[in-house]
Formats: structure tokens, C-alpha cells, sequence
């Protein structure tokens, strides 16, 4: 076959449009076309307007939890709901809700002159359930995801164990399955209503999602009601707007820009 | 050739040792399983009431489509309803709906699931319900 340097040089930039312009090209030439096609099928659920919108977040006062076992109440009641293994040491610690010191939940909030009261009270710590939250952006195979009420949840058939989760959270609310948690769970404790874990997938609170789903509080709301308050941020007139309006509160790490909706009333 | 029947009987002896399995079990059709459904939980419902969420056909086919399909819309959407072809409602979950009933994985899931050779890891996660021993059980 012999090719004239005119035909050649057709060929090649008819090539070139269409093979490293790619969708560009389609663009270029029937503009719209794609785009339709994509949308037209495929997608997963199609795009509704949410009817009303909610944002699930919470409020903490933090001076109730001066009364003693408070905290651990709470914690008990989430991991015992969630069936979260407690393996006795904080290496292999798999924690939803666990408590700390202002100094470390307020990482560069702290001062020199801290009065004894606030240094020893205990901080009630868990997933912020961000707006931004990093979590979601590294997960590499989108096990986990926000859902539209703001809830940062996890799919873990999908977790394939990667922990860029777990270096991505800025307050370590995410732990990781490094053996079968079931190894160190009470058979008898199960709560058989919600499933475990396996080995190699990371977890962490998911805001009670499935007792949302039958219009329960979350379990460490519904055992300290006088402490916590769980409501909707985007209604105006909501119990934690209400709070939030006539307190002042706090959240973790604003500077990150992560959005927390867990607020803690000061 | 040389050495042509040691070569024969070599061969004879790999061909022997290759198809081992299937003459040793030529003849021998596993029983085909017979999953049981008689949990208390279902000789408690009336017999007209005694109905899967759809029908013991497409169950038996599509079971496995149903499973994931139900997990994606309730954990990925967020929508916990299903609404089956007779439009009756049924709350999705694998431990409060399917295992509420069918509490005998034994009996009732691993039946098929060996005999076809799947292992599939939904009790990796998912708690199985305790099964009560029987004294018929082998």
C-alpha cells in the first residue's frame, strides 16, 4: 500500500484527535453527546433532590461527664451494642467511643496556666462524622463514604485493609482489625442483631445508623441523655441548634478544615 | 524404542493417579441436599403465612443476587424497605430478617453451599444464630 504524504498526514491528526483528545474530541465535535449518554444509564441511584435535608450531629457537655463512670458508661453501651472486641492492650485496641484529656482532644488548645478541673475531666472522643472528611477522600476502593445526613459510613465488604483511612483521620477515630475480633468477644455478649467484624477491615462509629433506621437515639445518647444531645444541625429549630445557640462550644482541630459536627459545650 | 515398556507402564501409572478422583468416586452421586426449614420460628406462622420474602423458586435461583442487592441498598442508599412482588414490606437485614427465621445455617444454608462447593463469607461479619443441639443431628 502506498500513502502520499497528504493522506498520511490526515491520518495521523484524524488519529491524533480522537486518540489523545479522547472525550475532548467528542466534545469538540458533538457537544453534549457524551455527557447525555452517561447519565442516561449506569448510575447507581439517580440524583433526587433530598426532600429534607438532615444533618446528623451532636453536642457534648462536657461538665456532666465530672460525675464518675459517666464515660464509661457511654463506651460500654456503644461497644456492647456494636459488638467491639477489647483485646486489653491499646496496640491492638479497636475503640468506637473511648474517652481522653482536653490536652490530647484539644491538641494546641492547651496551656501552661490549665486550671486542675478541666485537665482532669474526661473528653468523650469519637468519629466527627467531618463534612470534609479525609477519611472518605483517600479510601481508595470507597468502602467508605458520606452518606446525604452528613454520617461518615463504613462498608466493610468493601475494605480491603489498606489503613489510608486510618492516616487520613486527624483524630484516630478509626481502628483496624489486626486479628479476628471475635477471638475476643464473649459469645454469650453478642449483640445478635448487628454483625461483627473481620480480621483486616478498619472500623469505627457510625453514629448509630442502623437504630436511626427504627428511630432509636444512638446508644450512648439513649444512656446519658443528660450529657449528650443528638439532633439534626441543618433544622434551625432542632434540640442541638437550640443548645448550640444558647452555649458556646468547641470542635476538634478546626484548622484542618474538616467540618467535625460533634460539638463540645464549654 | 527403546525402553518401551517401562515408558507404557509409567504412563499407565500417571494416567492412573491423574483420574484417580473420578473412578474412585464413579457411581457415587452425592445426595442431592434437602434444606430444612423447620425452625420454630417458622412452624410458630400459620401455614398460609409460611412465605419466603418472594417466592421458593426465585429464592433457590436468586438468593445470592437478592443478598447483595439488599445489602448495597441498605448500607450504600440507605434504604432498609423491601418491597417484594406482592407488595408486601420487609425490612433488609441478613441477621433480623433472613437469619430471624432460617436460625438453622446448618441445617439450611450449608446444605447447598457444600454440596456446590461455595464458600461464601457472609459469617466472617454477619453472627450466625445459635443453633439448639438436637439429638437427631448427625
Amino acid at each position: 500500500m502506498s500513502m502520499d504524504r497528504r493522506e498520511f498526514i490526515k491520518i495521523t491528526g484524524l488519529s491524533t484527535l480522537f486518540g489523545l483528545a479522547g472525550k475532548g474530541a467528542f466534545e469538540l465535535l458533538r457537544p453534549g453527546v457524551l455527557d447525555a449518554a452517561e447519565h442516561g444509564h449506569g448510575a447507581h441511584a439517580p440524583e433526587e433532590p433530598a426532600e429534607a435535608a438532615i444533618r446528623w450531629g451532636m453536642t457534648i457537655d462536657v461538665e456532666k461527664f465530672s460525675e464518675p463512670g459517666l464515660a464509661e458508661k457511654c463506651i460500654k453501651a456503644c461497644h456492647s451494642t456494636h459488638n467491639v472486641p477489647d483485646f486489653g492492650n491499646s496496640k491492638n485496641q479497636v475503640k468506637w467511643l473511648w474517652r481522653d484529656d482536653y490536652e490530647h482532644t484539644f491538641a494546641g488548645n492547651e496551656n501552661d496556666y490549665m486550671d486542675d478541673h478541666v485537665k482532669e475531666l474526661p473528653f468523650l472522643c469519637f468519629c466527627n462524622h467531618c463534612d470534609e472528611p479525609p477519611c472518605v477522600r483517600v479510601c481508595p476502593t470507597k468502602a467508605t463514604f458520606r452518606r446525604p445526613d452528613g454520617i461518615v459510613a463504613m462498608d466493610y465488604h468493601r475494605c480491603i485493609g489498606c489503613r489510608f483511612c486510618m492516616a487520613g483521620c486527624p483524630y484516630g477515630s478509626r481502628s483496624f482489625n489486626w486479628f479476628d475480633p471475635r477471638d475476643a468477644l464473649n459469645e454469650k455478649e453478642y449483640n445478635m442483631e448487628f454483625p461483627t467484624r473481620m480480621k483486616g477491615v478498619v472500623e469505627k462509629c457510625n453514629f448509630c445508623v442502623e437504630r436511626l433506621a427504627q428511630d432509636k437515639l444512638p446508644a450512648c445518647v439513649e444512656v446519658a441523655p443528660e450529657a449528650l444531645t443528638f439532633g439534626d444541625l441543618a433544622d434551625p429549630d432542632s434540640n442541638v441548634r437550640q443548645i448550640l445557640r444558647k452555649r458556646s462550644s468547641m470542635r476538634r482541630k478546626l484548622e484542618l478544615g474538616t467540618k467535625p459536627s460533634v460539638f463540645y459545650l464549654v | 524404542m527403546y525402553d518401551a515398556w517401562k515408558i507404557l507402564v509409567g504412563l499407565a501409572i500417571f494416567l492412573g493417579l491423574f483420574t484417580f478422583a473420578f473412578w474412585m468416586n464413579a457411581g457415587k452421586a452425592a445426595p442431592i441436599p434437602e434444606p430444612k426449614i423447620d425452625t420454630p420460628e417458622i412452624k410458630k406462622m400459620a401455614e398460609a403465612e409460611r412465605k419466603c420474602v418472594e417466592d421458593k423458586h426465585f429464592m433457590r435461583t436468586t438468593h445470592m443476587q437478592l443478598i447483595n442487592d439488599w445489602r448495597d441498598q441498605a448500607l450504600r442508599d440507605g434504604d432498609r424497605d423491601y418491597i417484594n412482588k406482592k407488595g408486601k414490606k420487609y425490612v433488609i437485614s441478613l441477621q433480623n430478617t433472613c437469619m430471624k427465621c432460617h436460625s438453622n445455617k446448618k441445617e439450611f444454608c450449608d446444605k447447598c453451599h457444600n454440596y456446590t462447593g461455595v464458600a461464601p463469607y457472609c459469617w466472617d461479619c454477619h453472627i450466625v444464630p445459635e443453633e439448639e443441639p438436637k439429638g437427631n443431628e448427625s
